[in-house]
């Protein structure tokens, strides 16, 4: 296998040895990183083409191009339009979060991880408020779960449609996809907006449960956006899932083998449309989402179209399980009553969170100190890892193939960058 | 005379009696002058009303508004943008062929301009009646490549190159389609005369008129040409040499300012060239869709019809998703072109079948059979299929 992604972030380093000695250092968090972008074939000198008679072209697709979706730098290497070689460059939107994260409290670390993936802040605060809770032994009251599935699967569904708007805005279809899928997203925004006071920075969970109770109707509300949902989904997928042209833009393109993205450690969505069953909501059954019946669509062919579909069809099963916890929703509390706001030092130890994303498995990997600051954060970025396998998918493809392949992988670079 | 008359050939009169003001020497050159001025000058409205016309229609479509700021219902936003455009300061990038930069524009807009000079916008209203007309218009029009090329290379820039080497691939693929779609009617109308072609459009059986396009090989020749057209004027979802989301804004990627607008006015006018163009050819030009309304001026049925071609082309481009470079190809080779021919083939057996029911039938089933056939073939080469998906509980 010639990717060589650094799993490092996902093995539990060993436990620190006593109360008052500190874990041993081990690196920034960003060894992952630069291996990942040395994954590479080494650069020929003067690379000829295939028949050996023209030059080739080398493109620096980004920071500043309409699709990379962000600062995102792609170093193409073209044999007229074909792609001999593709090197992800990122960093450019790198603001140190997890080194912040370490010199301050627990508790202010919760917006920044709103801007990790600002489309999907519900899901980060989630993530990192699962990792507290198992560094500090906090239970979450019945009611607070129900809003953090209620809250986490709206945030999936206005994720993945926009994510198809924005494949198929990178396919050239002019906005007309993404501007339905945006209306749809708005209702799901209003919804976030009467709950937490935010429309895309919700910071809204907290350790042991959620910061404010649903307002007067948002119930009802919800209600009538989940129940809408089928209908925009049902319009999208006419107009979309079997047109021609997008049939034929995105099947059997950018295939991803099973094998590799396993190896490669890819999650969510992009490892399902591969046709590997792995579903944290299934595996870890975090929250309480064994109470839920829900299926977990799985893709054969692992390409393009296959991701597309997926996530739409994650979609529908999204509007089940919406539908059950708005229907199941109980009355009580919504804060561990000894969660602490103020004062908040978990007992040295270490904790992995993780939940699925909308994008991938979103972990936070905490180590405390018995100080009110954790003594090492890391974050599990779906996006980054999810990218790795960028040039094994577009090698051999066409540029106008590598603009929907990168778009189908679903990055947001506030997460790739952290 | 009587008013309806007046009306149709209002612009006609006022242009004689302009021309009649001046001495007799000058009187050629005046009258030249004058279609030329009237010309630009429609167009150019035109182009104006047009990206209006397309903002505000995509916009609708995005359910969004389009723009409403600048006068009332954003109205005004054309006058707007031409003078953003003018105003902006006009880069060349340094390591540009700065001679190749500036002329690319001009090579685009001027022939674009030539080619509707051939076009009859009314009743005796042809700014130039060339026996080869529109031999005249293909040549002229396939001058857009040139400028196209010059544009994108002359940029030293690889998005620019890119979108150079899309378009030239592609605007040469598909001028192939084009001009052998046009081939049919000027088999059936004896004459490369755009006035001509149209003349042979006049007349009506009860109240539908002798259109080309109400014929089974000439509606088969207005889609493949209309098609064609689109992929000429790259515009979605032909717009790879442009495709914004992969490379930039392809062969003019380097040009800001008014050598921008001048793309964008080369782009529009082109588009109601070769609108104009069908229009001529297969929608009767300037007559009237039904006997009883042949009172409407002629000029203004000419461009009711231009405009209706144009919000199809923006229809359009609000819909489909851009094709890949392989697929555009495999297209114009695979089906445009073998359609074309076939479709020349069932004019000619048009022409010399003499029993109206036995064309009908002969020419309907060679279109409809040719175009199974083709679009089979171009079917059965690909892998793309529904699918379906299975669920892990």
């Amino acid at each position: 296998m010639k990717n060589t992604v650094d799993r490092s972030n996902q093995v539990a380093p060993e436990p620190p040895t006593g109360e008052d000695s500190k874990p041993p250092f081990r690196g920034n968090g960003t060894a992952g990183l630069s291996k990942v972008s040395v994954s590479l074939p080494a650069p020929q000198s003067a690379p000829n083409s295939r028949n050996g008679a023209g030059e080739l072209l080398e493109v620096s697709m980004g920071p500043q191009h309409p699709s990379t979706h962000g600062v995102f730098r792609m170093d193409v290497v073209l044999d007229g339009e074909r792609v001999v070689r593709l090197k992800p460059v990122f960093g450019y939107l790198h603001r140190n979060h997890e080194k912040i994260a370490e010199n301050t409290t627990y508790l202010g670390s919760m917006p920044y991880t709103d801007r990790l993936d600002y489309f999907c802040s519900l899901t980060n605060n989630w993530a990192y408020a699962l990792a507290v809770e198992k560094l500090a032994g906090l239970q979450v009251p019945e009611r607070a779960e129900y809003i953090r599935v209620v809250t986490a699967e709206l945030t999936r569904l206005q994720n993945h449609a926009c994510l198809a708007g924005f494949l198929l805005q990178d396919m050239g279809a002019s906005g007309t996809p993404l501007m339905y899928a945006f209306r749809e997203r708005e209702k799901v925004l209003d919804l976030f907006e009467s709950l937490t006071g935010a429309r895309m920075m919700c910071n809204y969970m907290r350790f042991g449960g959620c910061r404010c109770d649903l307002p007067p109707g948002w119930l009802e509300q919800a209600k009538e956006v989940v129940a809408e949902f089928p209908r925009f989904l049902d319009e999208f997928e006419n107009l979309l899932t079997t047109n021609e042209i997008l049939m034929s833009r995105t099947q059997g393109v950018g295939v991803l083998p099973k094998e590799l993205a396993v190896n490669a450690s890819i999650t969510g969505p992009m490892l399902r449309a591969s046709g590997v069953n792995y579903d944290i909501r299934k595996v870890d059954r975090y929250g309480i989402y064994d109470r839920f019946q829900f299926r977990v669509p799985l893709g054969e062919h692992g390409d393009i179209y296959d991701r597309y579909m997926i996530r739409v069809l994650e979609m529908r099963e999204s509007i089940k399980i919406l539908e059950q916890g708005l229907r199941d929703i109980p009355d009580g509390p919504i804060v561990d009553p000894k969660a602490r706001l103020r004062g908040f030092r978990p007992k040295p130890g270490e904790a992995y969170g993780r939940i699925e994303a909308p994008k991938g498995e979103l972990g936070f990997y905490l180590i405390s100190d018995g100080s009110p600051n954790p003594y090492r954060y890391r974050v599990r970025p779906p996006s980054l890892i999810n990218l790795t396998v960028l040039e094994d998918m577009c090698l051999g493809q066409l540029v106008a193939d590598v603009v929907i392949i990168l778009g189908s992988v679903d990055i947001v670079l506030g997460e790739v960058d952290r | 005379m009587t008013l309806t008359e007046g009306m149709d050939q209002v612009f006609v009169l006022l242009k004689h009696w302009l021309v009649g003001l001046a001495g007799p020497h000058w009187q050629p050159l005046l009258s030249d002058l004058i279609s030329v001025a009237a010309l630009i000058a429609t167009f150019a409205t035109l182009f104006a009303v047009t990206t209006l016309l397309e903002r505000k229609g995509l916009g609708r479509m995005q359910n969004r508004f389009g723009p409403n700021r600048v006068g009332p219902c954003g109205v005004l936003q054309p006058l707007a943008d031409g003078v953003k455009a003018l105003i902006k300061e006009d880069i060349v990038p340094s390591g540009a062929d700065k001679v190749m930069h500036f002329f690319a524009p001009l090579v685009l807009v001027v022939p674009v301009f030539l080619a509707l000079a051939v076009i009859p916008v009314g009743r005796n209203m042809a700014a130039l009646d060339l026996d080869s007309g529109v031999l005249f218009f293909f040549a002229v029009g396939a001058a857009t490549e040139l400028s196209v090329f010059m544009a994108g290379w002359s940029s030293r820039n690889k998005y620019s190159l890119l979108g150079a080497m899309r378009a030239v691939a592609q605007m040469i693929s598909y001028e192939v389609p084009l001009i052998l779609s046009a081939i049919a009617v000027i088999m059936i109308a004896g004459s490369l005369s755009t006035v001509e072609i149209v003349k042979a459009q006049a007349g009506y059986s009860g109240v539908i008129p002798h259109w080309y396009v109400l014929t089974p090989w000439g509606f088969a020749a207005f889609i493949l040409f209309m098609i064609a057209a689109m992929a000429e004027s790259n515009r979605a979802p032909f717009d790879l040499p442009e495709g914004e989301s992969e490379i930039i804004a392809g062969y003019y990627t380097e040009y800001s300012g008014f050598k921008f607008a001048l793309f964008f006015l080369g782009e529009y006018v082109g588009m109601f060239a070769v609108s104009g163009m069908a229009v001529t050819l297969f929608l009767g030009g300037w007559h009237a869709p039904f006997s009883f309304l042949t009172w409407v001026p002629s000029w203004l049925w000419f461009f009711a019809k231009l405009i209706a071609l144009i919000c199809v082309f923006i229809w359009v481009r609000g819909t489909l998703p851009r094709l890949r470079l392989d697929q555009l190809m495999n297209f114009a080779w695979k089906f445009m072109l073998p359609m074309a021919l076939l479709d020349m083939l069932a004019a000619g057996l048009w022409h010399f079948i003499p029993a109206v029911s036995a064309r009908w039938l002969v020419c309907s089933a060679l279109v409809l059979g040719a175009y199974a056939m083709l679009a089979r073939g171009l079917i059965q080469g690909r892998k793309v299929a529904k699918r379906t998906y299975q669920y892990a509980e």
